[in-house]
């Protein structure tokens, strides 16, 4: 069931000319050095190491961007289809395989369509794999490839003469470099891209027949289980085999370090035997309390950096009309995949090669090596999706575990993780507090803004190299990247918008240059990263959604205070023209009524309603999105119910409206669950929310709200990433639909009935007076 | 103590299979490890979540906590039992048509949950819809294109 990129070659017939022309030579693989960034062996450069066209005239791209279930398999494959001028039919895509595909990192960070669908790689070589072809058809025909036309395959010169790529190339490799000059498709001319293509997986998904990596089954394998810790930072005192004794099917204890785990014949006896292990623990350190978190956060040693600083917030401030103040805060919160996390490793003295769902094979292939000290030449990760991951769940770690099982027993080992296992030890998005400051002209336009966030940080992706930023490597004995306290240096060179940390009205001048996306000139944005308490990585819009809360929410403030409209104080306060555009189509869409927050209460009705909006530039270019929100809020429990939203969302051009459009919904929904309910648990030694009757989350019963998508696309931009934008403004849009409906004003996430009756007494005892 | 072994008999998606495993064996495990079925799947083995849903005897239960001893005389449907990708039952068409997954591990809970319902109760409103699939989770949040496909379903299913 193992291909190799030579076993695709052949099967495209590419190989065997390989073969004759190269006097047996295995494949070029040898001749192809590792590229710089990475240590690659597939050159990046070379159009072979991405797209093969067999004698039949099928064609094989590789990718190294792979789809866990965000719909880049399908809008890859109609690049290729589309770049080359072939029936996507035609197109098989194989993705993320460390002896097959092209390094491109991690699949992260909403950069798969900027990578492969603009200047670079994909797109390139399946440009300049059309663009040899028609080469090659204007030589047989002694035509000028300016005359020549190709579709589907079929290459058509205007007097009439005809080909195929599959006679063209005849099996042959392209043996050509990737040209960065070649002409590209313009949207105007696109038939493939740009249509609603049903994702590629649908059939095989909704009968049963598709291959998770739950589902990667290989002879003579056995079942392996870890036994994680009771709590953070607790050590093995003793661990006593004979616990097992009587365990039918149990085949080995593992003990390496803090690392311990069994295995078994079958998954159950795994289960039994992991369930079964007598471990003595050393107690880890106690945990401070969860209500009084925050506080405890901001008096840690931390590591400052400056997004911006204009050196004049302070002074401005003091000479302001009006001064607001605000604290936010966001918890940890899990990835909480639906399936737990699984590899299946097969390690042998001299080799390895594990099926994973990482979002990482090649830096997961060098992490591999290194600890099971292995060449990294004789390391294979290849890539099989697993349930949802939204960024960084158990699938590394999962992945280290089964090959140290593996290694240990000699034999293959599919590992799974329990539902505690994930739940507990996964690394959380992090916990963040923020501080807002504000000042106001008598006017209404903001003087100057200050703001700092303390954000909470323990290991992350492992990379290339460390190991210990996941719970495994950690347990084996590896640092987590170290956190250096220290104070923050003046900000220099361009400006970073750093993680939304920036609010979009923040100019962002640093040296006189302005890379912000708005006005304000009086502005300082401070970030103070503290050790977290549990494993910390990227969780779908990783800070982006806290910050995004804390600034939009900030701005709805300020926007009430000055008896502003929120739209029309947003767009005051911009200057990006692409945002602006998405904060007008979100309004129009939604039939803004254009009024300062809070609105009129309506009668004595108990539900009252509101709507709210929030906007971002995500990450400082990579997609804009507004976002509408009609909530209901019900006076007498305290429930917010979300009712409709209208997104705005402009990421370039689209290449598969029902793909952008599946991603815009379940982000949205997902962080309606993210702002309602959701929250990691602890007491003082452990995490408590190990299962889903401990850590909340919106079932399937929930009556979620309608959403309508607008797409707005401006005429020769670049694709920009769209996986990350709608979620990242939905909890802003939320609160600011709450303090529509009530006026009161919740600055802590979740909004939860007991935090809503909080905020409405607050009201009530205040006296909040609502315009009308 | 060695596990003792037993031969037992399951009918799944209409054929007879005999294993060989130890009785307590959560059915789950037996589906997937001795039979190949991908369809129901390991998501929390607490019955919490839905994923390792499979229909027996007409109502929708939870392999992950049932053992395979306690099934040995009960017709078992998995996703794989209702259609095939070149022939899909009609509630799996309407996830398709719908496009009504992302990462598509849930799938088991959410349609074998609905098919178990709508089969008993064809009429089922909205409400009766949720409320079945109220211990049902799909953490890509599919929730909305997921409801489009039971009502295109249960709508084409009562005319």
């Amino acid at each position: 069931m193992i291909q190799t990129r030579r076993d695709f070659l052949k099967a495209s017939g590419a190989l065997i000319v390989s073969f004759n022309a190269a006097s047996l030579a295995p494949l070029s693989l040898d001749g192809q050095r590792p590229f710089a960034t990475h240590p690659s062996h597939i050159d990046p450069n070379k159009l072979d190491s991405w797209l093969a066209i067999a004698a039949d005239g099928t064609v094989t791209a590789y990718t190294g961007k792979c789809d866990f279930g965000q719909g880049i398999f399908t809008a890859q494959t109609q690049l290729v289809a589309e770049e080359l001028g072939v029936d996507i039919s035609q197109v098989k895509l194989v993705q993320c395989d460390t002896d097959i595909t092209p390094d491109q990192g991690t699949t992260s960070g909403s950069q798969s369509t900027p990578t492969n669908f603009n200047e670079g790689s994909l797109a390139l070589a399946a440009a300049t794999a059309r663009e040899a072809l028609l080469g090659m058809a204007a030589a047989k025909f002694g035509d000028s490839a300016d005359n020549l036309t190709a579709t589907n395959g079929v290459v058509t010169s205007k007097s009439g003469r005809r080909t195929t790529y599959a006679e063209l190339l005849a099996g042959k490799h392209f043996d050509l470099p990737l040209n960065p000059g070649v002409k590209r498709k313009p949207v105007t001319q696109w038939s493939v891209l740009g249509k609603p293509v049903p994702s590629l997986d649908r059939a095989a998904l909704t009968t049963g027949r598709f291959e998770f990596v739950q589902n990667v089954r290989v002879d003579g394998m056995l079942h392996g289980r870890v036994v994680r810790p009771p709590e953070m930072g607790a050590t093995v005192a003793v661990v006593d085999e004979h616990s097992l004794k009587d365990v039918g099917g149990f085949v080995k204890v593992v003990v390496r370090k803090n690392f311990v785990g069994v295995v078994a014949e079958t998954q159950y006896q795994a289960e039994k035997a992991a369930r079964q292990l007598s471990v003595r623990w050393n107690p880890g350190p106690e945990l401070p309390a969860q209500k009084d978190f925050f506080s405890y956060l901001k008096h840690q040693p931390s590591h400052d950096s400056l997004s911006v600083d204009s050196g004049d917030v302070d002074s401005q401030l003091r000479s302001a009309s009006t001064l607001l103040r605000a604290s936010y805060t966001y918890p940890y919160q899990m990835h909480g995949s639906v399936g737990t996390s699984c590899a299946l490793a097969d390690v042998t003295s001299d080799r390895a090669i594990v099926w994973s769902a990482t979002q990482s094979v090649y830096p997961t292939r060098s992490v591999l090596a290194k600890i099971l000290n292995l060449s990294l030449e004789s390391v294979r990760v290849i890539f099989v999706r697993g349930s949802g991951c939204y960024g960084l769940n158990g699938a590394d770690a999962a992945s280290f575990d089964a090959a140290i099982l593996s290694q240990a027993v000699g034999r293959p080992v599919r590992l799974r993780f329990s539902r505690k296992d994930e739940m507990m030890w996964e690394n959380f998005g992090a916990a963040c507090a923020i501080e807002q400051r504000a000042g106001l002209a008598p006017d209404g336009h903001i003087v100057a803004w200050d703001r700092e966030d303390w954000v909470t940080s323990l290991g992350s992706r492992p990379g290339y190299d460390r190991p210990g930023n996941v719970i495994s490597g950690m347990l084996l004995g590896y640092e987590p990247e170290p956190l250096q306290p220290g104070p923050a240096k003046v900000p220099k060179g361009e400006f970073r918008n750093r993680s939304n940390t920036v609010p979009s009205y923040f100019a962002g001048c640093v040296g006189n240059v302005c890379g912000g996306n708005g006005s304000i000139r009086s502005e300082r944005a401070m970030t103070h990263t503290v050790c977290s308490l549990f494993f910390t990585g990227p969780l779908r819009s990783p800070l982006r959604i806290q910050n995004t809360f804390a600034n939009e929410c900030f701005l709805d403030e300020l926007s009430a205070q000055a008896k502003a409209d929120p739209v029309a104080f947003r767009i005051h306060h911009l200057r990006d023209p692409r945002l602006i555009a998405v904060v007008k189509a979100a309004a129009e869409a939604a039939k803004w009524d254009a009024r300062p927050s809070p609105g009129p209460k309506v009668g004595g009705d108990r539900v009252v309603s509101g709507r709210g909006i929030a906007c971002v530039d995500y990450e400082g270019g990579n997609g804009y999105a507004a976002l509408v929100a009609h909530v209901e809020v019900n006076l007498d429990s305290g429930v917010v119910h979300p009712r409709n939203f209208f997104l705005a969302i402009d990421c370039g051009p689209v290449s598969n409206p029902d793909g952008l459009r599946n991603q815009s919904e379940g982000g949205i929904l997902q962080a309606v669950s993210r702002a309602l309910v959701e929250e990691v648990t602890w007491d003082n030694r452990r995490v408590t929310s190990v299962d889903w009757a401990s850590y909340k989350t919106l079932y399937l019963g929930y009556e979620m709200p309608a959403v309508e998508c607008t797409f707005v696309m401006p005429h020769g931009v670049p694709a920009l990433g769209a996986g990350e934008t709608s979620i990242t403004v939905t909890p802003a849009a939320i609160g600011n639909a709450i303090f529509d409906a009530t006026g009161a004003r919740l600055r802590t996430i979740p909004f939860t009935p007991e935090r809503v009756l909080d905020g409405l007494r607050h009201v009530n005892q205040a006296g909040v007076t609502r315009s009308s | 103590m060695a596990t003792v072994s037993k031969k037992i008999v399951l009918k799944v998606n209409g054929h007879e299979h005999t294993v060989a495993v130890d009785p307590s064996t959560p059915l789950l495990f037996v589906l997937n490890d001795e039979l190949g079925l991908r369809g129901p799947r390991f998501g929390c083995g607490m019955a919490q979540c839905g994923a390792c849903s499979v229909i027996l005897d007409g109502r929708v239960v939870r392999s992950c906590v049932m053992s395979v001893d306690a099934v040995r005389n009960s017709e078992i449907t998995t996703l794989e039992g209702l259609g095939t990708p070149e022939a899909p039952h009609p509630l799996q068409q309407a996830f398709i048509d719908e496009g009504a997954a992302q990462c598509g591990f849930c799938l088991s809970g959410v349609m074998l949950t609905t098919k178990a319902l709508l089969d008993a109760n064809p009429k089922a409103s909205d409400e009766e819809i949720r409320d079945a699939l109220g211990g049902v989770l799909c953490r890509c949040f599919t929730h909305l294109r997921m409801m489009r496909a039971i009502r295109k379903y249960a709508g084409a299913r009562k005319a």
